[in-house]
């Protein structure tokens, strides 16, 4: 069977992954929730900005200016492509996750959500689309509803529509999800969970921070209202983030962050703001690193969402399949593989998740230990902490089995 | 290498914590977390004359932390209270025997000592809250 991707022949393109570590050790990188590594047509298009056509953007009306506001405007109309959204004005770009949804939560937040009012989310929420939230909810007088995660990792939708109804009639002002757990590993099915929320006309904003980097999306199908991601998750550079708006929705917003760039005229007394999406993005952007964004997606439109999916639906069987064999492990999320993305969070009984992290790094690999800025979910699982192990399209079975091998000697060391 | 760090010593803290648990009525209750990894720890200590007389900690966290924590409880039993001021972050290292830890394994070594100086504060500013500008350094490990 031919494969769907050339792994090998990705990782050349990886300036990282070739490199040595310690002993002449080899990286096997397998924290790609966390952060990916960079092809290097990125590295190279960020480097083509800085040598080439540097120029702040918008204004200026000489040639590398133009090159410049042309490179970074491109970069917006790729991601409309990449998640099919209709108008490219629908995109404002941010320096992460966290920030889209803090632009949510203060610019559309500080009008639509009054005292009294109910936000749902659910128990495995990230930080950064909880925190927002419930400092929001401070400020409004409103409440936070959790929608609760099952042993398994899945949540139920008409546990959903029970809250929504106890809550009463037009008290739900948003639901606020991730579309893919960092822990759990969960895929859920937003597009039903959207559809039950818009017949209760309740937008819904989905965290994309892991499930757009894996798998293709589209929010016209979805039908979300927005959904917030970050660069570096999928092959960009860090400080950059997306958030989308449906066009409707984004026009009645507010601002979030005022002053240069997102003005159309400015007076002693009144501003008139620019028109969307810039209206959005005040002051000098991240523009090397949207541009870098923009080789990102390129990159990925060459191998196909659909293949990345696909590779790590395998990948991650074989994962699966190789840590249940290990001794007293216990595995996070649910057993199918079709509905887990590329990460698998487990804890091997008497070893402490930073212990087996630590151990594993005598092996080069290196794999994330903590709570995963998922405090509220590792409650529910009664954990101080667990391990997790995440992969791309460039990790390999190879690179799995020499995570086994260090988790069989972690076990020796701590005689499990 | 971690075989350095995972020695018998380590291992047998973690697995036979000696001083685990709470006091009951204890002079100073003490905890704190830390932060990035999720470490716990909470320290009871019974005060006579200023003379640590029962210690006692409990917390969730790795093999360093808790071993560390174990070891702490055995170094200032029965020792006078200010000892704690004394006690440095070398100190500890060498207690436990790991002085080549990295950054972020060094807070998992300390997380007790910083929660034992806490302890130690408050209980001189709970006796003299005029003491408490000169005391508020004292609790400074890292």
């Amino acid at each position: 069977m031919q494969a769907l991707l050339d792994v090998y022949k990705i990782r050349q393109d990886f300036p990282i992954l070739s490199r040595k570590l310690f002993d002449g050790k080899n990286l096997v990188y397998l924290d790609n929730a966390a952060t990916t590594q960079k092809p290097k047509e990125v590295i190279d298009a960020i480097s083509r900005y800085y040598s080439e056509y540097n120029a702040n953007i918008h204004r200026a009306v000489y040639q590398i200016a133009e090159e410049a506001t042309e490179e970074y405007e491109k970069t917006r109309e790729k991601i409309r492509k990449f998640i099919n959204a209709r108008h490219s004005e629908e995109i404002i770009f941010t320096r992460n996750t966290t920030e889209s949804i803090n632009l949510v939560a203060y610019a559309w937040g500080g009008s639509n959500v009054k005292k009294g009012n109910k936000i749902i989310l659910t128990e495995y929420e990230h930080h950064s689309n909880l925190v927002p939230w419930q400092v929001l909810g401070r400020t409004k007088g409103a409440k936070l509803n959790y929608l609760q995660v099952d042993n398994e990792g899945y949540i139920s939708l008409e546990e959903l529509d029970k809250i929504i109804s106890i809550t009463g009639e037009g008290k739900t002002k948003l639901i606020t999800l991730s579309e893919m757990s960092n822990v759990l590993g969960t895929i859920f099915p937003v597009k039903e969970l959207i559809k039950l929320a818009h017949d209760k006309k309740i937008p819904v904003l989905l965290d994309g921070a892991q499930s757009v980097p894996h798998m293709p999306t589209d929010v016209q199908d979805t039908d979300c209202d927005f959904l917030a991601f970050s660069a570096h998750k999928m092959l960009g550079p860090t400080g950059v983030g997306v958030l989308y708006v449906k066009k409707e929705i984004l026009e009645k917003m507010n601002p979030f962050i005022s002053g240069g760039d997102m003005i159309k005229e400015v007076h002693k007394e009144n501003t008139i703001f620019n028109e969307i999406p810039y209206k959005f993005e005040g002051g000098t952007p991240n523009i090397a690193d949207v541009i870098g964004f923009g080789a990102a997606i390129d990159y990925l439109n060459e191998i196909g969402m659909k293949n990345v999916r696909e590779h790590e639906v395998k990948m991650t069987e074989y994962l699966m399949s190789k840590l249940t064999e290990i001794k007293s492990i216990k595995i996070y999320g649910p057993k199918r593989s079709e509905d887990r993305g590329g990460l698998v969070s487990f804890n091997i009984e008497g070893i402490h998740p930073h212990d087996c992290a630590t151990i594993l790094n005598d092996f080069g690999v290196a794999i994330r230990s903590g709570h995963h800025c998922a405090q509220v979910l590792m409650e529910k699982l009664d954990i101080v902490a667990s391990s997790r192990a995440s992969l791309y399209i460039y990790n390999t079975k190879e690179e799995i089995d020499i995570l086994i091998d260090a988790l069989n000697h972690a076990r020796r060391i701590f005689k499990t | 290498m971690s075989e350095d760090i995972y020695r018998e010593m380590i291992l047998d803290h973690y697995r036979n914590p000696r001083n685990k648990g709470k006091i009951e009525e204890p002079d100073i209750r003490i905890n704190d977390s830390n932060p990035l990894c999720g470490d716990e720890i909470s320290i009871d200590l019974k005060v006579e004359n200023d003379v640590i007389k029962d210690i006692k900690f409990d917390g969730r966290g790795c093999a360093i932390s808790q071993a560390s924590a174990s070891m702490l409880t055995e170094m200032v039993s029965n020792k006078p209270l200010t000892t704690i001021k004394d006690l440095t972050k070398d100190d500890i290292l060498e207690n436990i025997g790991l002085t080549n830890l990295g950054p972020a394994r060094i807070k998992c070594a300390l997380l007790s000592l910083k929660v034992l100086k806490l302890g130690m504060v408050k209980y001189y500013v709970d006796k003299d809250p005029s003491s408490a500008d000169e005391m508020k350094d004292q609790s400074k490990v890292y």
